[in-house]
């Protein structure tokens, strides 16, 4: 059933991106292929490999139970946060923050985790910024 | 010969303080990379390359610490292998088949040694192969014109997809999902912005340095949180022994080694195949060899010597395509392609005319990186298994921030960041429906060279599409191709080691 559910995903997918690519603009110049051919032979030979998987599935993966999704959902809501807001608060607040909340989330106990978030966040910071001069997000406190 | 004269030149770009630092610091970290169940080869690279990147390493010491990753994670895959039966990375998981029953037996130190070296010897004479096979294929790549390079793709897909994966509908699916993705962007050839709906962040296409990271290392994360058992604690540090295997050991695995060091090359040069079907057909190999199969799988050091060998000789193969053709003979060479051309420098057999201290640079360190190896693995063994003991639930944040780090900066955009998150659970959904993420990447990365052939030989030919299949080398390459990628419907069975554990599986379906 997965597979048939992701085949049909893939050709409703397809279905628009052969939509979207007959749309591209055509410039006045252009060679006898021009910018759309290649990418809607691309998009039917990925309709066409959806399609293939919705009538020959394979049996279903073990899908994790609820709980497990939401963890699941929630690390990647807290990672959009952790993105969006990296350069307003600087690098070190929210990558110990973030961290320390995949550590709790992977089994550490709140105060490990609390503390291996500061330690890698710190930690990257020395060894990335200060050692190698890479440059990270600055926050108002200048990291 | 001009080949040992460039190999010579190469040897003194290699030998400076710096470079042989990187190298070291390479293989240090490779092997903890390899070492480490989750952290594999590919998603190792794949971290390290926006690190390398935006420390604005000039293109050779880039090279030269990344392959020294690639090459030490090889060697490490085997160390959780034999100790915990865990391989670090899937390459590694014929080892865990005689390598534990050897821990088991109170000889883990031995099972690591032997290990060690036929990883050494592997890697040494696969290097070798490179060297002298690799200026060969130049010759028959120097033929190549747009449609030979277009079936070349081609053929890269339908084998990489094809020899890989059980189902070849998904493996064509991935394919395509990253051929797909390649054509966002501004086009080349005519300035017309395609499939990027008027967001400016879409004009550049979207980085493959991202999509990379996102789908091989942050899916990791996700994989890790799926899997956790609650009170889950580093396992107990086994015992070594003794870590200087007795030489009627070593001699009794000669054979081994060097047989398996043969059919590991072949399978490494040989597209699509990669390191993890060399170890595979190496062991299997052995163990019609030795006849009396009882031993195996119950602790025969030949059964650890034999895919440690093939593996790490499949991982200096895999290098002769990519360097010598710009086509990628396993994951984590695509990964290393991916350096490739965020460094600017095209692979392929004009890099051996035009960048030839790049290539015979980056040859020679292979050279001097797997002495380091060797060195390094053999008495400071004990050192790794150390590092193995880190819980993942501390691992797994670190490896998430290093990618975030990495790909914020090359670019400093959260847009970029955020593309990444969605490659993280796109990559773990198509772990999870066991579809192939190196066809993707491959996708993403040659599509648009694809194309431009493409489209540069139709304009020569005015047009007529039979242009594509004019020459026989073209016609050569295109049968191959659908070969490729029919074969695994009739033998793939006998080609793909069942493996023992679904996580394991699942967390390195990088390479």
């Amino acid at each position: 059933m997965s597979d048939r559910i992701l085949g049909g995903v893939c050709v409703a997918l397809a279905i628009f991106y052969v939509w979207a690519a007959t749309q591209i603009r055509l410039s006045f110049i252009s060679d006898p292929v021009g910018p759309r051919t290649f990418p809607i032979i691309v998009g039917i030979l990925f309709g066409l490999s959806g399609l293939v998987l919705m009538l020959r599935p394979d049996p279903d993966p073990a899908w994790p139970n609820a709980g497990r999704l939401a963890e699941i959902a929630a690390a990647v809501i807290l990672l959009a946060g952790y993105a969006s807001l990296l350069p307003r608060f600087g690098f070190v607040a929210t990558t110990a923050v973030t961290a320390g909340f995949l550590s709790w989330r992977l089994g550490a106990r709140p105060a490990a985790a609390a503390f291996a978030g500061l330690a890698i966040s710190v930690g990257i910071y020395v060894v990335f910024h200060l050692v190698l001069g890479l440059s990270l997000a600055r926050g108002p406190w200048g990291f | 010969m001009d080949v040992l004269s460039s190999l010579g030149d190469g040897f003194t770009i290699a030998i400076t303080w710096q470079n042989l630092g990187l190298a070291f610091v390479g293989c240090f970290l490779g092997t903890i990379i390899g070492a480490l169940p989750g952290l594999g080869p590919s998603n190792g690279v794949a971290i390290l390359i926006p690190l390398a990147f935006t420390l604005g390493l000039p293109a050779t010491p880039a090279l030269i610490l990344l392959t020294s990753v690639y090459y030490g994670a090889m060697y490490g895959g085997r160390i959780s292998s034999i100790l915990l039966n865990i391989p670090g990375d899937e390459p590694a998981m014929m080892t865990t088949l005689d390598g534990h029953p050897m821990a088991l037996k109170g000889q883990a130190g031995e099972a690591l040694a032997i290990s060690g070296l036929a990883s050494f010897v592997g890697s040494f004479f696969a290097t070798w192969g490179l060297v002298f096979l690799a200026p060969q294929l130049v010759k028959v790549a120097l033929l190549f014109g747009p449609a030979e390079y277009f079936a070349l793709f081609a053929l890269a897909f339908a084998t990489l997809g094809g020899l890989a994966s059980r189902n070849q509908a998904k493996a064509a699916l991935a394919a395509t999902f990253g051929l797909a993705i390649a054509m966002i962007g501004v086009d080349g050839q005519t300035g017309v912005p395609r499939l990027s709906f008027g967001e400016v962040h879409l004009y550049d296409g979207i980085d493959f340095l991202v999509a990379i990271v996102g789908l091989f290392a942050l899916s990791e994360v996700f994989v890790f949180l799926e899997h956790r058992k609650p009170g889950e604690d580093g396992a107990p540090r086994p015992a070594l022994g003794r870590v200087i295997p007795p030489a009627g050991m070593v001699r009794s695995c000669l054979g081994a080694m060097s047989r398996s060091t043969v059919v590991g090359f072949i399978a490494g040069v040989l597209p699509g195949a990669g390191a993890s079907l060399g170890s595979f057909l190496a062991y299997g190999l052995e163990k019609k060899i030795a006849g009396n199969a009882e031993t195996f799988g119950s602790g025969d050091p030949r059964g650890v010597a034999a895919p440690e060998a093939g593996n790490n000789a499949a991982a200096g193969g895999a290098l002769v395509p990519m360097l010598a053709l710009g086509v990628p003979g396993s994951g984590t060479t695509a990964v290393l392609l991916a350096m490739l051309l965020a460094l600017n420098i095209t692979p392929g057999p004009l890099l051996f005319a035009k960048n030839p201290d790049v290539v015979w640079g980056l040859i020679a360190a292979l050279f001097i990186a797997n002495v380091m190896l060797l060195l390094m693995n053999i008495p400071l063994v004990g050192l790794f298994v150390r590092v193995l003991m880190v819980p993942t639930r501390y691992l797994m944040p670190t490896v998430a921030m290093v990618s975030f780090v990495g790909i914020y900066g090359i670019s400093g955009s959260t847009f970029d960041l955020m593309v990444m998150i969605v490659f993280g659970v796109i990559g773990w959904v198509l772990r999870k429906m066991d579809v192939p993420l190196v066809p993707v990447i491959l996708g993403i990365l040659l599509g648009n060279q694809m194309e431009v052939n493409l489209r540069r030989e139709l304009t020569i030919s005015n047009g007529d599409w039979t242009a594509l299949v004019h020459s026989p080398l073209a016609i050569a390459l295109w049968l191959v191709a659908v070969a490729g990628f029919l074969a695994p419907l009739l033998v793939g069975r006998y080609l793909r080691p069942r493996s023992a554990s679904p996580i394991a599986d699942e967390a390195n379906s990088g390479d």
